[in-house]
Protein backbone atom coordinates (compact mmCIF):
# COMPACT_ATOMS: atom_id res chain seq x y z
CA UNK A 1 0.00 0.00 0.00
CA UNK A 2 1.48 3.09 -0.37
CA UNK A 3 1.36 6.42 1.52
CA UNK A 4 2.87 9.99 1.39
CA UNK A 5 3.97 11.13 4.62
CA UNK A 6 4.42 14.50 6.15
CA UNK A 7 8.29 14.58 7.44
CA UNK A 8 9.76 17.09 8.98
CA UNK A 9 12.71 17.12 11.71
CA UNK A 10 13.70 20.77 12.76
CA UNK A 11 17.24 19.55 13.88
CA UNK A 12 17.88 18.63 10.65
CA UNK A 13 15.57 19.74 7.78
CA UNK A 14 15.25 23.36 6.13
CA UNK A 15 11.72 22.46 5.30
CA UNK A 16 9.27 20.12 5.79
CA UNK A 17 9.14 17.56 2.65
CA UNK A 18 6.29 14.62 1.89
CA UNK A 19 8.20 11.05 2.04
CA UNK A 20 6.69 8.02 -0.19
CA UNK A 21 6.11 4.87 1.43
CA UNK A 22 5.38 1.25 -0.41
CA UNK A 23 4.72 -1.13 2.69
CA UNK A 24 3.19 -4.64 2.39
CA UNK A 25 0.18 -5.15 4.62
CA UNK A 26 0.09 -8.45 7.28
CA UNK A 27 -3.50 -9.41 6.95
CA UNK A 28 -4.13 -7.88 10.84
CA UNK A 29 -3.41 -4.55 9.65
CA UNK A 30 -6.66 -3.14 9.30
CA UNK A 31 -6.55 0.03 10.78
CA UNK A 32 -4.36 3.14 9.51
CA UNK A 33 -2.37 3.29 13.04
CA UNK A 34 -1.39 -0.88 11.97
CA UNK A 35 -0.08 0.19 9.03
CA UNK A 36 2.02 3.27 10.52
CA UNK A 37 3.43 0.80 12.72
CA UNK A 38 4.17 -1.26 9.90
CA UNK A 39 6.03 1.84 8.04
CA UNK A 40 8.44 2.15 11.74
CA UNK A 41 9.21 -1.57 11.51
CA UNK A 42 11.15 -0.15 7.66
CA UNK A 43 11.63 3.37 9.57
CA UNK A 44 12.57 4.09 12.86
CA UNK A 45 12.57 7.93 12.29
CA UNK A 46 9.05 8.44 11.53
CA UNK A 47 7.60 10.14 14.43
CA UNK A 48 3.54 10.10 15.77
CA UNK A 49 1.99 10.04 18.96
CA UNK A 50 0.07 7.04 19.85
CA UNK A 51 -1.15 5.13 22.50
CA UNK A 52 -4.43 3.22 23.42
CA UNK A 53 -4.90 2.20 19.53
CA UNK A 54 -8.63 2.11 20.60
CA UNK A 55 -10.14 5.23 19.93
CA UNK A 56 -9.99 6.14 23.77
CA UNK A 57 -7.06 8.41 24.16
CA UNK A 58 -7.16 10.58 21.45
CA UNK A 59 -3.08 11.01 20.84
CA UNK A 60 -3.09 10.03 17.07
CA UNK A 61 -4.77 12.76 15.38
CA UNK A 62 -3.75 13.49 11.97
CA UNK A 63 -4.89 14.97 8.76
CA UNK A 64 -5.40 11.71 6.67
CA UNK A 65 -6.29 12.52 3.10
CA UNK A 66 -7.38 15.86 3.36
CA UNK A 67 -9.79 15.43 6.30
CA UNK A 68 -8.36 15.30 10.16
CA UNK A 69 -9.13 11.68 11.81
CA UNK A 70 -7.86 9.24 14.26
CA UNK A 71 -5.34 6.57 12.69
CA UNK A 72 -6.15 4.05 14.84
CA UNK A 73 -10.21 3.77 14.42
CA UNK A 74 -9.49 4.81 10.47
CA UNK A 75 -9.85 1.66 8.30
CA UNK A 76 -7.03 1.23 5.41
CA UNK A 77 -9.36 -0.22 3.08
CA UNK A 78 -11.42 3.01 2.61
CA UNK A 79 -8.15 5.37 2.14
CA UNK A 80 -7.71 6.49 -1.76
CA UNK A 81 -3.90 5.91 -2.31
CA UNK A 82 -1.32 6.96 -1.89
CA UNK A 83 -2.73 7.93 1.16
CA UNK A 84 -1.57 11.07 2.14
CA UNK A 85 -0.63 11.76 6.03
CA UNK A 86 -0.26 15.58 7.69
CA UNK A 87 -0.09 16.69 11.09
CA UNK A 88 -3.45 18.22 12.16
CA UNK A 89 -3.04 21.83 10.52
CA UNK A 90 -3.43 24.99 12.33
CA UNK A 91 -0.70 23.73 15.22
CA UNK A 92 3.14 24.14 15.14
CA UNK A 93 4.73 21.13 14.11
CA UNK A 94 7.10 19.43 16.38
CA UNK A 95 8.24 16.84 14.52
CA UNK A 96 6.58 14.89 11.27
CA UNK A 97 3.12 13.91 12.69
CA UNK A 98 3.71 15.15 16.18
CA UNK A 99 1.95 19.05 16.70
CA UNK A 100 2.47 21.25 19.94
CA UNK A 101 -1.19 21.18 21.49
CA UNK A 102 0.07 23.76 24.07
CA UNK A 103 -2.08 25.97 22.43
CA UNK A 104 -5.45 23.85 22.03
CA UNK A 105 -5.03 22.80 25.76
CA UNK A 106 -4.63 26.51 26.63
CA UNK A 107 -8.14 27.08 25.45
CA UNK A 108 -9.62 24.02 26.90
CA UNK A 109 -8.40 25.17 30.27
CA UNK A 110 -9.38 28.85 29.92
CA UNK A 111 -12.91 27.58 30.10
CA UNK A 112 -12.22 25.75 33.40
CA UNK A 113 -13.20 22.29 32.83
CA UNK A 114 -13.81 20.89 36.37
CA UNK A 115 -17.50 21.03 38.40
CA UNK A 116 -17.31 24.85 40.77
CA UNK A 117 -19.77 23.80 43.67
CA UNK A 118 -19.52 25.67 46.80
CA UNK A 119 -21.71 23.43 48.72
CA UNK A 120 -19.79 20.77 51.13
CA UNK A 121 -19.14 17.68 49.52
CA UNK A 122 -21.93 15.57 50.76
CA UNK A 123 -20.80 11.91 52.19
CA UNK A 124 -21.44 10.03 49.06
CA UNK A 125 -21.81 12.00 46.04
CA UNK A 126 -23.76 14.50 44.29
CA UNK A 127 -26.93 12.82 43.27
CA UNK A 128 -28.01 13.52 39.39
CA UNK A 129 -31.30 12.33 38.09
CA UNK A 130 -31.52 10.47 35.25
CA UNK A 131 -33.02 12.76 33.34
CA UNK A 132 -30.24 15.63 34.24
CA UNK A 133 -27.59 13.20 33.86
CA UNK A 134 -28.57 12.60 30.31
CA UNK A 135 -28.39 16.37 29.39
CA UNK A 136 -24.38 15.00 29.22
CA UNK A 137 -24.75 12.99 26.53
CA UNK A 138 -22.85 13.54 23.45
CA UNK A 139 -20.27 16.05 25.65
CA UNK A 140 -18.63 13.93 28.25
CA UNK A 141 -17.48 11.50 25.42
CA UNK A 142 -14.97 14.25 24.13
CA UNK A 143 -11.55 12.25 24.19
CA UNK A 144 -9.35 16.51 23.57
CA UNK A 145 -7.86 14.66 20.19
CA UNK A 146 -8.31 18.56 18.76
CA UNK A 147 -9.62 17.30 15.43
CA UNK A 148 -12.27 19.61 15.20
CA UNK A 149 -10.42 22.40 16.69
CA UNK A 150 -7.95 22.33 13.95
CA UNK A 151 -10.08 21.55 11.42
CA UNK A 152 -12.13 24.95 12.17
CA UNK A 153 -10.42 28.07 9.96
CA UNK A 154 -11.90 30.51 13.06
CA UNK A 155 -9.02 28.73 15.44
CA UNK A 156 -6.29 28.90 12.58
CA UNK A 157 -6.67 32.79 12.21
CA UNK A 158 -7.18 33.53 16.15
CA UNK A 159 -6.13 30.32 18.30
CA UNK A 160 -4.89 32.45 20.74
CA UNK A 161 -8.34 34.29 21.51
CA UNK A 162 -11.32 31.54 19.98
CA UNK A 163 -11.90 29.28 22.16
CA UNK A 164 -12.37 26.52 19.71
CA UNK A 165 -14.92 23.94 19.27
CA UNK A 166 -13.48 21.25 21.40
CA UNK A 167 -12.74 23.78 24.40
CA UNK A 168 -16.51 25.05 23.88
CA UNK A 169 -18.55 21.61 23.51
CA UNK A 170 -16.77 21.46 27.28
CA UNK A 171 -17.88 24.64 28.48
CA UNK A 172 -21.13 23.20 27.35
CA UNK A 173 -20.76 20.34 29.22
CA UNK A 174 -20.31 22.12 32.92
CA UNK A 175 -23.00 24.49 31.88
CA UNK A 176 -25.27 21.76 31.12
CA UNK A 177 -24.60 19.99 34.39
CA UNK A 178 -27.00 20.48 36.90
CA UNK A 179 -24.34 19.99 39.96
CA UNK A 180 -21.90 23.05 38.58
CA UNK A 181 -23.05 26.24 39.86
CA UNK A 182 -20.99 28.64 37.70
CA UNK A 183 -23.80 29.40 35.17
CA UNK A 184 -23.20 32.74 35.40
CA UNK A 185 -19.85 32.88 35.80
CA UNK A 186 -18.95 30.35 32.93
CA UNK A 187 -21.27 32.62 30.31
CA UNK A 188 -19.94 36.05 31.40
CA UNK A 189 -16.42 34.43 30.48
CA UNK A 190 -17.93 32.81 26.88
CA UNK A 191 -19.90 36.04 25.93
CA UNK A 192 -16.98 37.59 24.09
CA UNK A 193 -16.47 38.40 19.90
CA UNK A 194 -13.30 36.15 20.26
CA UNK A 195 -13.99 33.58 22.38
CA UNK A 196 -17.37 32.47 21.17
CA UNK A 197 -18.63 34.46 18.58
CA UNK A 198 -15.82 33.82 16.21
CA UNK A 199 -17.72 30.50 15.78
CA UNK A 200 -19.27 31.00 12.52
CA UNK A 201 -21.36 27.82 12.64
CA UNK A 202 -19.28 26.04 9.33
CA UNK A 203 -19.82 22.77 10.80
CA UNK A 204 -16.02 21.34 10.15
CA UNK A 205 -15.71 19.84 13.72
CA UNK A 206 -19.13 18.08 13.32
CA UNK A 207 -18.23 16.50 9.71
CA UNK A 208 -14.60 15.46 11.08
CA UNK A 209 -15.21 14.34 15.02
CA UNK A 210 -14.09 10.80 15.52
CA UNK A 211 -16.63 10.25 18.28
CA UNK A 212 -19.54 11.81 16.42
CA UNK A 213 -19.99 14.28 18.94
CA UNK A 214 -21.88 18.01 17.77
CA UNK A 215 -19.70 21.03 19.08
CA UNK A 216 -22.18 23.24 17.07
CA UNK A 217 -24.82 22.19 18.12
CA UNK A 218 -23.33 22.67 22.27
CA UNK A 219 -22.23 25.80 20.75
CA UNK A 220 -25.68 26.96 19.68
CA UNK A 221 -27.04 26.25 23.04
CA UNK A 222 -24.42 28.58 24.85
CA UNK A 223 -25.66 30.78 22.60
CA UNK A 224 -29.41 29.78 23.49
CA UNK A 225 -28.62 30.26 27.36
CA UNK A 226 -27.31 34.14 26.78
CA UNK A 227 -30.05 34.66 24.65
CA UNK A 228 -32.53 33.61 27.55
CA UNK A 229 -30.52 35.20 30.13
CA UNK A 230 -30.60 38.53 28.36
CA UNK A 231 -33.72 38.80 26.22
CA UNK B 1 3.96 47.57 25.35
CA UNK B 2 3.52 44.17 26.83
CA UNK B 3 2.89 41.50 24.78
CA UNK B 4 -0.58 40.33 26.28
CA UNK B 5 -3.67 38.20 24.33
CA UNK B 6 -6.51 40.20 25.20
CA UNK B 7 -9.80 38.93 25.12
CA UNK B 8 -13.28 39.97 27.63
CA UNK B 9 -14.87 42.16 25.71
CA UNK B 10 -18.53 41.19 27.15
CA UNK B 11 -20.27 42.07 23.95
CA UNK B 12 -21.20 39.78 20.64
CA UNK B 13 -24.71 38.06 21.57
CA UNK B 14 -26.62 41.54 20.36
CA UNK B 15 -24.63 41.41 17.23
CA UNK B 16 -25.25 37.81 17.03
CA UNK B 17 -28.89 38.24 17.81
CA UNK B 18 -28.87 41.22 15.38
CA UNK B 19 -27.98 39.28 12.32
CA UNK B 20 -30.41 36.47 12.69
CA UNK B 21 -33.35 39.55 13.06
CA UNK B 22 -32.09 41.63 10.12
CA UNK B 23 -31.78 38.33 7.96
CA UNK B 24 -34.96 37.28 8.44
CA UNK B 25 -36.51 40.99 8.24
CA UNK B 26 -34.97 40.44 4.58
CA UNK B 27 -36.78 37.13 3.40
CA UNK B 28 -39.87 38.61 4.59
CA UNK B 29 -39.25 41.60 3.02
CA UNK B 30 -37.88 39.55 -0.48
CA UNK B 31 -40.62 37.55 -0.24
CA UNK B 32 -43.34 40.06 -0.25
CA UNK B 33 -41.50 41.98 -3.11
CA UNK B 34 -41.74 38.60 -5.14
CA UNK B 35 -45.09 38.37 -4.34
CA UNK B 36 -46.33 41.98 -5.30
CA UNK B 37 -44.30 41.41 -8.45
CA UNK B 38 -46.06 38.08 -9.48
CA UNK B 39 -49.60 38.94 -8.46
CA UNK B 40 -49.54 42.59 -10.10
CA UNK B 41 -46.55 42.46 -12.07
CA UNK B 42 -45.85 46.32 -13.23
CA UNK B 43 -46.17 46.63 -16.93
CA UNK B 44 -43.53 50.11 -17.26
CA UNK B 45 -41.49 52.19 -15.44
CA UNK B 46 -44.48 54.74 -14.22
CA UNK B 47 -46.30 51.50 -12.65
CA UNK B 48 -43.14 50.41 -11.00
CA UNK B 49 -42.40 53.85 -9.71
CA UNK B 50 -45.99 54.16 -8.95
CA UNK B 51 -45.61 50.99 -6.56
CA UNK B 52 -42.83 52.75 -4.34
CA UNK B 53 -44.63 55.90 -4.51
CA UNK B 54 -46.14 54.10 -1.89
CA UNK B 55 -45.49 55.54 1.62
CA UNK B 56 -45.97 51.69 3.04
CA UNK B 57 -43.64 50.24 0.69
CA UNK B 58 -41.15 52.82 0.95
CA UNK B 59 -40.74 52.75 4.50
CA UNK B 60 -40.48 48.35 3.75
CA UNK B 61 -38.10 49.15 1.32
CA UNK B 62 -36.12 50.84 3.92
CA UNK B 63 -36.61 48.38 6.13
CA UNK B 64 -35.25 46.24 4.26
CA UNK B 65 -32.26 48.56 3.22
CA UNK B 66 -31.51 48.92 6.83
CA UNK B 67 -31.32 45.68 8.07
CA UNK B 68 -29.25 44.88 5.23
CA UNK B 69 -26.55 47.53 5.93
CA UNK B 70 -26.53 46.34 9.43
CA UNK B 71 -26.45 42.81 8.49
CA UNK B 72 -23.55 43.89 6.35
CA UNK B 73 -21.56 45.59 9.22
CA UNK B 74 -21.76 42.00 11.34
CA UNK B 75 -20.51 40.09 8.57
CA UNK B 76 -17.87 42.47 7.60
CA UNK B 77 -16.82 43.24 11.22
CA UNK B 78 -16.92 38.79 11.85
CA UNK B 79 -14.42 39.38 8.22
CA UNK B 80 -12.27 41.92 9.38
CA UNK B 81 -11.85 39.87 13.13
CA UNK B 82 -10.95 36.78 11.53
CA UNK B 83 -8.50 37.98 8.90
CA UNK B 84 -6.59 41.30 10.05
CA UNK B 85 -4.77 41.18 12.95
CA UNK B 86 -3.34 44.51 13.09
CA UNK B 87 -5.77 46.65 15.33
CA UNK B 88 -4.93 49.79 13.45
CA UNK B 89 -5.52 48.28 9.90
CA UNK B 90 -8.68 46.61 11.56
CA UNK B 91 -9.69 49.69 13.41
CA UNK B 92 -9.11 51.66 10.08
CA UNK B 93 -11.01 49.17 7.55
CA UNK B 94 -13.80 48.81 10.54
CA UNK B 95 -14.62 52.79 10.03
CA UNK B 96 -14.59 52.83 6.34
CA UNK B 97 -17.36 50.03 6.20
CA UNK B 98 -18.98 52.24 9.37
CA UNK B 99 -19.01 55.56 7.23
CA UNK B 100 -19.78 53.84 3.73
CA UNK B 101 -23.13 51.98 5.25
CA UNK B 102 -23.82 55.05 6.65
CA UNK B 103 -23.85 56.65 3.68
CA UNK B 104 -25.19 53.98 1.89
CA UNK B 105 -28.06 54.44 4.88
CA UNK B 106 -28.53 57.84 3.68
CA UNK B 107 -28.12 57.49 0.40
CA UNK B 108 -31.16 55.19 0.12
CA UNK B 109 -33.62 57.44 1.58
CA UNK B 110 -32.94 59.99 -0.90
CA UNK B 111 -34.05 57.46 -3.48
CA UNK B 112 -36.83 56.00 -2.08
CA UNK B 113 -38.10 59.30 -1.12
CA UNK B 114 -37.41 61.00 -4.46
CA UNK B 115 -38.74 58.41 -6.87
Amino acid sequence: MRFSIYRFDPDKDEKPYMQDYDVVLEPADRMLLDALVRIKTVDDSLSLRRSCREGVCGSDGMNINGRNGLACITPVAGLKEPVELRPLPGLPVIRDLIVDMTQFFKQYHSIKPYLINNDPPPETERLQSPEERAQLDGLYECILCACCSTACPSFWWNPDKFVGPAGLLQAYRFLADSRDQATAERLDYLEDPYRLFRCHSIMNCVDVCPKDLNPTRAIGRIKDMMVKRTV
Amino acid sequence: MVKRVTTGAHYGLRDWLAQRVTAVVMVIFILCLVAALLISPPHDDNALKAMFSNQWVRIASFLFLVSLFWHAWVGMRNILMDYIHTTGIRLTLQVLVILSLLFYTIWSVEILWNL
